[in-house]
């Protein structure tokens, strides 16, 4: 009733390969769009936009990345961090060598060389398979914050190591202020994530969907198992590598091979875990759990507890909210917040009959 | 329908209604406007470094309730605080630094206190923009000294390259003269870190200069294995060794020493590798570990006898075990709230009586002069060391102590030892100019400026 799909026919081509078929799932995407790029900016005050925005926006992208790779295409990685990371360092080292490249360009050219490190990384998933292929990935994590920290070149021989990003100029317009940068962020997800929905919707992502689900038959129907698997390595890590970039330029200002360590790695796992696999949408649920949830915890225990128990024992107490939620959220949904969403989708659909 | 109903809200639990309440307890507090000064704590108090959180915190915030009960603030404007954890994490610190930023209740935030370099770095821009200090004492970005491109940046008493510079220098005086440092072996074993390799650049700048033979050693992180490098430096049998180390690094590093046999009275450990925390767990090895500090541990100064008296003693401490009470991360913070509050007091005989903004406390920054008369009114005289900093200078004093642990606690072994802040300087001026350039800033006129 609610969210009813009858009267509404396909009649072309065109029509079909929409995005989104229902008239009501177009209305709200647009209605949401509309909200995040023009409403947004005026209701949010500069805590939202740095410190809870962002990252959520930035965070959500880097699921996405993974949700290709281990969602779609079926390969375990522990390696998202380190992509993100030859994304950030790449993209700063391109912005810093070569003259008067435009911004958004030195992004994706930060993806493109994440893109390539993560075909090499992928390599091993032609032989080795599930956790196998989860310790190899693990690889990539040590071996790349490695070089980052050891080689001083790719932190233009900074003594410590670490770089400020420079100012986020695109077009003589200055993205500096948490509002613009906000913008900026938001901008790059969108773009990227419509690339995703379509690619997934592609003769590729298909492909992606056969090897997850049995390779072997995968390659028995012809399906080339060498291009696809590799092909969701580089996908993935170009989007983690934009990610990375995010990160480092319009999130935090500064890029640090630390900041990209084994942790980051298992946040972002755990975001396409509590999300939902397969599912766009799950990654910002996801995100949005892991992102948000904790501030929240924070800040309800900043306010609402201050000074009644000790502040590092509230810490611990968060800590332990946090993890039963998770438990409780993976316990009634397995299959991600995505799924629940899916779940309401088709009971109102039916509403207020049921079978 | 009930199900449609319990799927929705269950929905609404995991995204809508959490962000309801967040804003609903962001926003949350009246806005009443208090004769208060309000301090930020980006604070750590779980995680690996809890151990230095809980005491330079604890120190801060019983020096502030200090000055808070004895005398009802400075000049009737009293000090507020609330904490953040931060869990030494650069995310939550930023995301403290953006909630906590516009000070409390009304009351205006004078400065931001992080204790970790990761943090500093990602706000350093934001203060800027925000023109609210950020306090690094003892660490932090050495160019940012330069305080006419870094405006709001001070590293306060002690930058690295500094530490580096007077840890040389102490062993020149050992050696008798820096003429004497000629043909002597002296080997760094680091952090694999940003932290660790901040000052790599300078000690071989130094021993160019002076003519001793340097060997760099790196231990990954976080440094629970170091038999290989132990094992290196006993075939070069150097004369000293200087330990740059962080957390778990150093115990490990001395007991490794004494299975080595190398000695724990030739190990120089530097503003890291200088607390109670860091020597008690090697246990006998660590007995005769020389180190660096910028402030004597001990409760012997009239400042912290008062302390324990005033604050303490009324059961308003804020240390969990009291036992760390005079310990170097306690006294730490007790100095850092020394000379916050001093620099709001300089703000106010500027400014008037009253509650400063974040400008106005940088300026009270700029024009602190702690001299011996002024440390003995407070009652540290001794335990912080004559400070004058200016516009270009947001240093200051640049000296340290160096201290020997004799198995339970730490002895102070020399006067102040100053770095060669002039052979410094230079080369902190040119790293800052050229992050101005990069960052397309126009350096402060500091000749300018009252």
């Amino acid at each position: 009733m609610l969210y009813r799909e009858s009267g509404q026919f396909i009649s072309d081509y065109r029509a079909d390969r929409r995005l989104f078929r229902l008239w009501q799932e177009r209305a709200g995407f647009y209605l949401l769009l509309v909200f995040a790029f023009a409403v947004v900016p005026f209701i949010a005050n500069d805590y939202w936009f740095s410190a809870i925005l962002v990252p959520f926006l930035v965070l959500s992208l880097a699921g996405l990345g993974l949700n290709l790779l281990t969602g779609y295409a079926g390969q375990l990685s522990l390696g998202s961090a380190a992509f993100m990371a030859v994304g950030a360092f790449a993209a700063y080292n391109f912005h810093l060598r070569i003259e008067g490249l435009p911004f958004l360009l030195s992004f994706i050219l930060g993806g493109v060389a994440a893109a390539g490190v993560g075909i090499l990384f992928g390599l091993p998933s032609l032989r080795i398979k599930g956790f196998y292929l989860l310790v190899s990935t693990l690889a990539a994590q040590f071996f790349v914050q490695w070089v980052l920290t050891s080689v001083g070149w790719f932190s233009n021989n900074n003594a410590s190591g670490v770089i400020t990003a420079p100012p986020l100029l695109i077009w003589g317009r200055d993205f500096s202020s948490p509002a613009g940068r906000y913008l900026l962020t938001l901008a790059v997800v969108v773009a990227l994530a419509l690339l995703a929905r379509n690619i997934v919707r592609s003769e590729l992502g298909r492909h992606w969907m056969a090897v997850r689900d049995m390779d072997t038959a995968a390659a028995v129907i012809g399906i080339p198992i060498l291009k696809t698997k590799l092909l969701a390595f580089a996908i993935s890590s170009f989007f983690l590598g934009v990610a990375g970039a995010l990160w480092a330029f319009t999130y935090l200002g500064t890029v640090e091979p630390h900041g990209f360590d084994l942790t980051r790695s298992f946040q972002i796992l755990f975001i396409i875990i509590i999300g939902g696999m397969g599912s766009i949408l799950g990654n910002f649920l996801g995100a949005a759990f892991i992102v948000l949830l904790p501030i929240l915890l924070s800040n309800l225990s900043g306010t609402v507890l201050a000074g009644l128990i000790d502040p590092g024992q509230l810490e611990n107490l968060q800590k332990i909210i946090f993890g039963g939620l998770i438990v409780f959220f993976l316990i009634k949904e397995p299959f991600g917040l995505a799924r629940l969403w899916q779940n309401f989708r088709e009971r109102s659909r039916i509403w207020p009959l049921r079978y | 329908m009930l199900r449609v109903v319990q799927q929705g809200l269950k929905l609404a639990a995991a995204i809508g209604l959490g962000s309801s309440l967040l804003s609903a307890s962001l926003f949350a507090g009246s806005a009443q406007a208090a004769n208060e000064q309000y301090f930020p704590l980006q604070s750590y108090r779980v995680g690996p470094y809890a151990a230095g959180g809980t005491g330079f915190f604890g120190g801060f915030i019983d020096y502030l309730q200090y000055v808070n009960t004895k005398e009802g603030g400075v000049n009737g404007v009293k000090f507020t605080w609330s904490e953040c954890e931060t869990e030494y994490v650069v995310e939550k610190g930023v995301e403290c630094y953006e909630r906590l930023k516009k000070g409390l209740n009304g009351a205006p935030a004078a400065a931001t206190n992080p204790l970790s370099v990761g943090i500093a770095y990602a706000t350093l821009e934001r203060s800027a923009a925000d023109k609210l200090p950020l306090i690094t004492i003892n660490h932090g970005r050495t160019d940012s000294t330069d305080g006419s491109v870094f405006p709001y940046v001070f590293p306060l008493q002690l930058n690295p390259y500094s530490e580096v510079s007077a840890i040389i220098n102490y062993i020149a005086t050992k050696s008798g003269g820096l003429d004497k440092l000629k043909g002597k072996k002296i080997v760094t074993l680091y952090h694999g870190s940003p932290y660790g390799k901040e000052t790599n650049p300078i000690l071989e700048l130094l021993a160019k200069k002076y003519g001793f033979e340097l060997t760099l050693l790196e231990v990954p992180h976080p440094g629970n294995e170091q038999q290989s490098q132990w094992l290196n430096i006993r075939r070069i049998k150097p004369d000293w060794v200087i330990l740059r180390g962080w957390g778990v690094m150093n115990p490990v590093a001395l007991k490794t020493a004494q299975k080595t046999g190398f000695p724990a009275d030739h190990i120089i450990g530097n503003i890291w590798s200088n607390s109670e925390e860091d020597a008690a767990p090697a246990g006998s090895a660590a007995k005769g570990f020389i180190s660096i500090t910028t402030h004597p541990s001990g409760t012997n100064f009239p400042v912290l006898q008062d302390i324990d008296k005033v604050v303490l003693k009324a059961g308003k401490g804020n240390l969990q075990d009291p036992k760390r009470f005079g310990t170097v991360y306690y006294n730490l913070g007790v100095v850092n709230g020394i000379l916050n509050v001093e620099a709001v007091r300089v703000a106010q005989a500027k400014f008037g009586k009253r509650p400063l903004t974040g400008e106005e406390v940088r300026w009270g920054f700029e024009n602190i002069r702690l001299d011996e008369k002024r440390l003995k009114e407070l009652g540290a005289y001794g335990l912080v060391q004559p400070l004058k900093l200016s516009c270009s200078d947001h240093e200051g004093g640049g000296a340290v102590r160096f201290q020997q642990w004799d198995g339970s606690k730490w002895n102070v072994i020399s006067d102040w030892v100053q770095a060669d802040r002039k052979l410094l300087r230079p080369i902190i001026e040119e790293s800052s100019h050229q992050y101005a350039k990069e960052k397309g800033i126009t350096p402060r006129d500091c000749s300018k400026e009252s």
